[in-house]
C-alpha cells in the first residue's frame, strides 16, 4: 500500500520530466494553464463544501426525518445518482433560465457537482452512521439525551472516522467532473487545454502536463485525507 | 410555456436514434474494459515489482484524472502519431480504458479471495498455471463480484455524454443540437435526464436480482471446497 | 410500607409470538439492592431494558417514584408515554452495560461531563470538578484524560459507572457488567459497587452472574425462569434453602461450574 503513493510519484516526475524536456518554449502556455488550474480548483473546494453539506442533510433527513423530508431526500439522492453529471450540469445551465433563474456559470457548476457528489455522499454518510455500534445509543439514552444531541455530539463524530476514506474518493470524483465545467463556457484547466491546443498546436505537451496537474491536485487531496484520518483516529479504537 | 408535448414528440425520433449510440458506446467500452480491467489485474498481481508497481501507477493515474481530458488525449493526441481514430472509437477507447481500471480493482478482490488452498490442490494435482487459473481460479472469483461491475456498467454508460465533447453524435450531443437549432433546451435535456434516469433504475434493479441470484447460488455451490 | 421506588405492575414484553417477560410484578424499595439472577434467556437483562426504556412493553405500567414511567396521564386516563415525559422519568435511572458503551472519541474525564452539561446544563466548571471527583472515588483519577481505547477493560466499566453516576441517579441499574471482562479484572469493579452500595443512598438493580457477590451486596435475590419470577427473597434464603426445584438445579449447575 506505501508503493502506491512512491509508484504516482515516480510516473509523475517521468511525465512532467519528459514534457519540460520536450516543451520548446512551455512558458507559452503554463501560465494560462495555471490560470486554468486555479479556477479548477476552487470549483473543487467549492463543490466539496456543497457536498458534504447536501450528503449530512439528505442522509439525515433520509434516517431521521419526518415522511415529507425522507420522499425529498430519497428523490434527490435518486435522481441526482440516476443520471449523469454531465446531464444535470446542462439542465442547470441551459433549463433553469427558462424558469427564470439565471445563474452565473460559476455557481451553476458548484452546485451541479456538489449535489451530483453529494447524492453518492448521502449513503456514504448512511453507511457510517449505521456503523456505529448500537451500544453507542443506548449509552445515550441511559444519560437521558435527545436524539438530536446524542447524533451530533456521539454519534456523527464516531461516524466521521468512518466516513473519511469514502469522502476522498468521492473528492477525486469531484476533481475529475470539474472537467466538465470547460463544456458550458467556464475557463478551467481543461478549458485552457483546449483553448491553447487549437491556438498553438503543442497537443502531445498540454494534454500530458494537464493530466500531470490533476494528477497532482488528486495527490494533494489524497494526501490531505489521510492526515485527517489519522487525526481521526487518535486515541480512538472502535471499542462498543 | 414550460413545456411542450408537440416539440416533445417532434424530436423524439431524432432523440431515440441517437440513444442507440449512447447504448453501443456503453456496450462496446464495456466489453473493452472488461478485458482491459482483467488484464491490469492480473499484471497488478503479478509477483514481479517491475510488473506490479507500474501497473499499479497507470491503474492509479487513470483513476486520478478526468474522464473527458483522456478523451481529448486520445482523439486529439493518436493523430500526431499518424493514428487518426474516428470520434466514437476514440471515445470507446477512452471510456474503455477508463473503466478498465475501476474493473481491475474488483477483479483483483475476487482473484484475492480465491482461497490459497485451491492454488494449493491444482499444484498438487499437477495442473498447469494457465489451466489453474482458467479453470479453477476465474470460475470462482468472477461470479462474486459480477454486482460490482455491473454498478460499473451503470456508472460507465452515465459518462458517455462525456463523448458529446468530441461531437459524437449520441443523445447529449443530439440534445444540444436540437436545442440550438430550436432555441429550446428545456425539453430535449429533460428528456435526456429522464432517459438516463429510468435506465439507471431499471439496471439497478436488474443487479440487485442478479445479486441476490448469486448471493443464493454461492451460498450452496454444489459441495463446497 | 412507602410508595416504592420502581413497580412493574403486570408488565407484559414480547418479541413477536415469543413472550419474554410474563406479566411481572415486582416492587423495589428505595435504597433497595436487588440481585437479578436466573439462566440466560429467562427474560432478567430485558427488565433492566424496559426499566430504561431501551425496549417498549407490550402489556402493563411501570412506575418510577410513584409516577407511571411507560404512560402519562391525560384527560384522567393512562395513555403511553411521549418524548417529553419518558426523558422527564428516565433522569431517576442510571444504567452501566455489559459492553461498557464508552464514547471512544471522548477522554474519561468527557464522557463524565458530556451528559451533565448538555443535558442538566450544568457549568462546565461545575461538571468537570464533579467529573473529576467521580473518577477518583473509582480510583481511575490518575487516568482522567486518558481514552477509552488506553483503558483495560476493568478502568472503562469503572469509567462507565462514573458516567452514569453523574447524572445523579436515583436508581442504578448494572447489567451484566463483569460478563464482558477478564476473570482477574472482575474484582476492581465489584469493589467499586461494593462502596458505592455502602457509601450512596441508592436504589441498584444488578443483573449478575457472580452469585457471591450477589449473596454479599444485596438485599434481596429474584430468580427469574422463563419470564416470571419463579422464587425471591434475602439471599441466605435462596441461597441455603431454595424452596423452588428449578431454583436448586439451577444453582447446583452455576456453583458447579465455579
Amino acid at each position: 500500500m506505501q508503493l502506491r503513493p512512491l509508484a504516482i510519484c515516480a510516473i509523475v516526475f517521468f511525465t512532467a520530466g519528459l514534457a519540460i524536456a520536450s516543451f520548446a518554449n512551455f512558458r507559452e502556455f503554463i501560465p494560462g494553464l495555471l490560470q486554468g488550474a486555479w479556477i479548477t480548483v476552487q470549483i473543487t473546494i467549492g463543490g466539496c463544501i456543497v457536498a458534504v453539506i447536501a450528503a449530512l442533510l439528505a442522509a439525515i433527513a433520509k434516517m431521521y426525518g419526518p415522511a415529507p423530508l425522507r420522499w425529498l431526500a430519497v428523490a434527490y439522492i435518486e435522481l441526482f445518482r440516476g443520471t449523469s453529471a454531465l446531464v444535470q450540469l446542462f439542465w442547470l445551465f441551459f433549463v433553469l433560465p427558462h424558469f427564470g433563474i439565471v445563474l452565473e456559470p460559476m455557481s451553476v457548476a458548484i452546485a451541479a457537482l456538489g449535489l451530483n457528489v453529494g447524492a453518492y455522499g448521502a449513503e456514504v454518510v448512511r453507511g457510517a452512521i449505521t456503523a456505529v455500534p448500537r451500544g453507542q445509543w443506548e449509552a445515550s439514552v441511559a444519560l437521558n439525551m435527545p436524539r438530536k444531541l446524542a447524533l451530533r455530539r456521539i454519534i456523527l463524530p464516531q461516524a466521521f472516522a468512518a466516513m473519511i476514506p469514502p469522502w476522498g474518493n468521492l473528492f477525486i470524483e469531484l476533481l475529475k467532473a470539474t472537467a466538465l465545467v470547460s463544456l458550458i463556457t467556464i475557463s478551467d484547466l481543461a478549458f485552457k487545454a483546449q483553448q491553447m491546443n487549437q491556438t498553438t498546436f503543442r497537443t502531445v505537451e498540454i494534454f500530458s502536463i494537464v493530466l500531470v496537474m490533476y494528477l497532482a491536485i488528486s495527490i494533494v487531496i489524497t494526501v490531505g485525507m489521510r492526515t485527517l484520518e489519522t487525526f481521526a483516529a487518535r486515541g480512538m479504537a472502535r471499542g462498543r | 410555456m414550460f413545456w411542450d408535448w408537440s416539440y416533445v414528440w417532434e424530436i423524439m425520433p431524432t432523440l431515440l436514434r441517437a440513444s442507440v449510440v449512447t447504448i453501443q458506446a456503453t456496450l462496446l467500452g464495456f466489453v473493452l474494459a472488461a478485458v482491459l480491467g482483467l488484464v491490469m489485474a492480473i499484471l497488478r498481481m503479478s509477483k514481479s515489482q517491475w510488473i506490479s508497481v507500474p501497473t499499479a501507477a497507470v491503474i492509479e493515474f487513470i483513476r486520478s484524472t478526468p474522464l473527458l481530458i483522456q478523451i481529448f488525449f486520445i482523439f486529439f493526441v493518436f493523430p500526431e502519431f499518424g493514428i487518426v481514430l474516428p470520434a466514437l472509437t476514440a471515445g470507446v477507447i477512452a471510456l474503455g480504458l477508463h473503466y478498465g481500471a475501476y474493473c481491475s480493482e474488483v477483479y483483483r478482490a475476487g482473484l484475492e479471495s480465491v482461497p490459497r488452498g485451491q492454488w494449493e490442490a491444482s499444484i498438487a494435482l499437477n495442473l498447469s498455471p494457465y489451466i489453474t487459473f482458467r479453470d479453477i481460479i476465474i470460475p470462482q472469483a468472477i461470479p462474486p463480484v459480477v454486482p460490482a461491475l455491473g454498478n460499473y456498467l451503470v456508472a460507465l454508460f452515465k459518462e458517455t455524454p462525456l463523448l458529446s465533447a468530441i461531437a459524437v453524435l449520441e443523445l447529449m450531443q443530439t440534445a444540444k443540437i436540437l436545442g440550438s437549432e430550436n432555441f429550446r433546451y428545456v425539453e430535449p435535456i429533460t428528456l435526456v435526464g429522464a432517459f438516463f434516469l429510468v435506465m439507471s433504475l431499471v439496471a439497478s434493479v436488474f443487479i440487485r436480482q442478479v445479486e441476490s441470484t448469486l448471493n443464493r447460488s454461492l451460498r450452496n455451490p454444489g459441495g463446497g471446497q | 410500607m412507602t410508595t416504592p421506588m420502581v413497580k412493574f405492575d403486570n408488565v407484559t414484553k414480547r418479541y413477536g409470538s415469543l413472550t419474554v417477560l410474563d406479566s411481572l410484578n415486582l416492587e423495589i424499595a428505595a435504597n433497595e439492592k436487588v440481585a437479578i439472577i436466573g439462566p440466560s434467556g429467562s427474560g432478567k437483562t430485558t427488565v433492566l431494558r424496559m426499566l430504561m426504556t431501551l425496549e417498549r412493553i407490550n402489556d402493563g405500567v411501570i412506575h418510577v417514584d410513584g409516577e407511571p414511567m411507560t404512560h402519562m396521564e391525560r384527560n384522567g386516563a393512562l395513555v403511553p408515554a411521549d418524548e417529553r415525559h419518558l426523558r422527564r422519568v428516565r433522569g431517576n435511572i442510571g444504567m452501566v452495560f455489559q459492553h461498557f458503551n464508552l464514547f471512544p472519541h471522548m477522554s474519561a474525564l468527557k464522557n463524565c461531563m458530556e451528559a451533565p452539561i448538555h443535558v442538566l446544563g450544568m457549568p462546565r466548571r461545575e461538571a468537570e470538578e464533579r467529573a473529576a471527583e467521580l473518577l477518583d472515588m473509582v480510583g481511575l483519577g490518575d487516568k482522567k484524560n486518558h481514552y477509552p481505547s488506553q483503558l483495560s477493560g476493568g478502568q472503562q466499566q469503572r469509567v462507565a459507572i462514573a458516567r452514569a453516576l453523574a447524572m445523579r441517579p436515583k436508581v442504578m441499574l448494572f447489567d451484566e457488567v463483569t460478563s464482558a471482562l477478564d476473570p482477574e479484572l472482575v474484582g476492581e469493579v465489584l469493589q467499586v459497587i461494593r462502596k458505592l452500595a455502602k457509601e450512596h443512598s441508592l436504589t441498584m438493580l444488578m443483573v449478575t452472574h457472580q452469585m457471591g457477590f450477589a449473596r454479599e451486596f444485596a438485599d434481596r435475590v429474584c430468580f427469574f425462569h422463563s419470564g416470571k419470577i419463579a422464587e425471591q427473597g434475602a439471599p441466605d434464603k435462596i441461597f441455603n434453602d431454595p424452596q423452588e426445584e428449578r431454583t436448586r438445579q439451577f444453582l447446583s449447575a452455576v456453583l458447579e461450574a465455579g
